[in-house]
């Protein structure tokens, strides 16, 4: 099966996901252009987390198809490891390696996913933390770094593998509040340069400010999506508005 | 002023430590050979076994937690009566250093197995999901991200349980392994005097004084802060 427009970064059609009975997601279509900043926000329990999960496998969906960049990302000869290395993924917890210096946990996968010797990693990392801003704690270890340091060598580790798609699960819910105008200074840094984003998040202000685009899920679904200033405006679906003058602050 | 004879001649008379020393000095040899044989072995297949349990075969699985709950549960000198006089039974003839060595081994791979899959079991699970996010296949994130994590949560409890086991290869006497406690007791029948024996237990003070005290410098090497 090959994708239907060639020109899409992502393409989900008809994704679904149980965990044992529970159907999380019921039946998801979803597409993302290149260099879109597509934002899914959404009631807790929506699956918001669970969907961006199935994108690159960490959660096997149940049933539909994803495809990433043109390859059919759930075909049985579907190299996974391969196709992950063009999927970034940026977890709430961070998720460094503790054991590593912030380098080594950007130039893990260089070297062993990749094959690159170690001065070649080691460059791309340089510049990879360069990017975020934090070329100057390369040997430091993710202990010796605030969360929103250790968030931006996460994001540092993902992009140093060039992906063609990053994917963002609630970036910032962990960070206190000082800490998260670094690491959406960095997200906007990729923006600008042209990266391919989806976020999950609750930085509302950065997804009116930012987005092309803004999803709304509700129950497994995506129940309204548009542009900033429908789905923040009046003319957004019911739950919509209901959410989101329940989080207005 | 008599006591005082009495005891030095019960515990530390001066010829018998001449006499003796020689065979404490080979029993010792024989207990470190053993000892050093067991750690490795042991901890080496403790390791290979919970790499195995990893991999959440199931029958694998059955088959490792009934050999560990065993080998946990027996204490090791019956384990170690049983190979020594029921393996001949089936025609296998192994020297009472072989047997000593195979059963403190499999007991403390038992142990070992354990501790590193508790370990594996510690680490976080967003480790696994950011090594296999960036590309890394099941057993380089094991290798590379998850071991790592773990070996050093369990250097505190497997050096405890190695130090544990290793004083086992006492248990080699009753099978006639000439380790320490066995040249101890020999002499101690030839010579009707207890100064061999306390000779063994200052053999055994020498050998893992020190092993106790490099077991605590490695656990506060390896006390190591979490991010």
């Amino acid at each position: 099966m090959v994708s239907a427009r060639r020109n899409l970064i992502l393409e989900v059609r008809g994704l679904r996901k149980s965990f044992g009975g529970t159907e999380v997601l019921k039946g998801i279509d979803f597409a993302v252009e290149p260099q879109e900043l597509v934002f899914i926000i959404g009631p807790s329990g929506a699956g918001k987390s669970t969907f961006l999960r199935c994108l690159n496998r960490l959660e096997e969906p149940t049933d539909g198809s994803i495809f990433v960049d043109g390859i059919d990302l759930l075909h049985p000869k579907n190299d996974i490891n391969a196709t992950r290395r063009r999927i970034g993924m940026v977890f709430q917890a961070f998720n460094l390696y503790p054991h590593m210096t912030a380098l080594g946990n950007v130039t893990l996968a260089l070297r062993k996913v990749i094959g690159l010797a170690n001065a070649q990693a080691e460059a791309i990392g340089f510049a990879a933390l360069d990017r975020v801003g934090l070329k100057d704690k390369a040997r430091a270890y993710p202990n010796e770094l605030s969360g929103g340091q250790q968030q931006r060598v996460a994001i540092a580790r993902a992009i140093a593998l060039e992906p063609k798609i990053m994917l963002f699960d609630e970036p910032t819910s962990a960070l206190d509040p000082e800490l998260v105008g670094s690491v959406l200074a960095v997200m906007r840094d990729l923006q600008a340069s042209g990266m391919t984003m989806v976020v999950v998040s609750h930085e509302m202000r950065f997804a009116r400010e930012a987005a092309h685009r803004v999803v709304f899920m509700e129950d497994g679904l995506i129940c309204d999506e548009g542009p900033p200033a429908k789905i923040f405006g009046p003319e957004a679906n019911a739950r919509a508005r209901k959410f989101l003058a329940g989080i207005a602050r | 002023m008599d006591n005082g004879i009495l005891f030095i001649d019960t515990f530390f008379k001066p010829e018998l430590i001449v006499r003796y020393l020689p065979d404490i000095l080979t029993g010792m040899s024989v207990t470190i050979e053993i000892a050093v044989l067991v750690v490795i072995a042991g901890v080496s297949f403790g390791l290979a076994l919970a790499l195995i349990r990893s991999l959440r075969s199931r029958f694998a699985n059955v088959v490792i937690v009934v050999f560990v709950d065993v080998a946990r549960a027996l204490p090791p000198l019956v384990l170690v009566l049983i190979v020594y006089f029921g393996l001949p039974n089936v025609g296998i003839l192994l020297p009472s250093y072989a047997v000593l060595w195979l059963v403190l081994s499999l007991v403390l791979a038992a142990f070992a197995e354990e501790i590193f899959w508790a370990g594996i079991l510690s680490v976080r699970k967003g480790q696994w999901e950011a090594a296999r996010s960036t590309g890394l296949t099941y057993s380089q994130a094991l290798f590379h991200v998850i071991l790592p994590q773990a070996v050093r949560l369990t250097v505190p409890p497997l050096t405890n349980r190695t130090i544990a086991i290793t004083k086992n290869t006492a248990l080699g006497t009753v099978i006639g392994v000439p380790e320490i406690l066995n040249q101890a007791t020999t002499a101690e029948s030839f010579s009707f005097n207890a100064t061999p024996l306390m000779m063994g237990a200052i053999a055994y003070l020498v050998l893992f004084v020190p092993v106790v005290i490099a077991g605590r410098y490695i656990e506060t090497r390896f006390a190591w802060r979490r991010a």
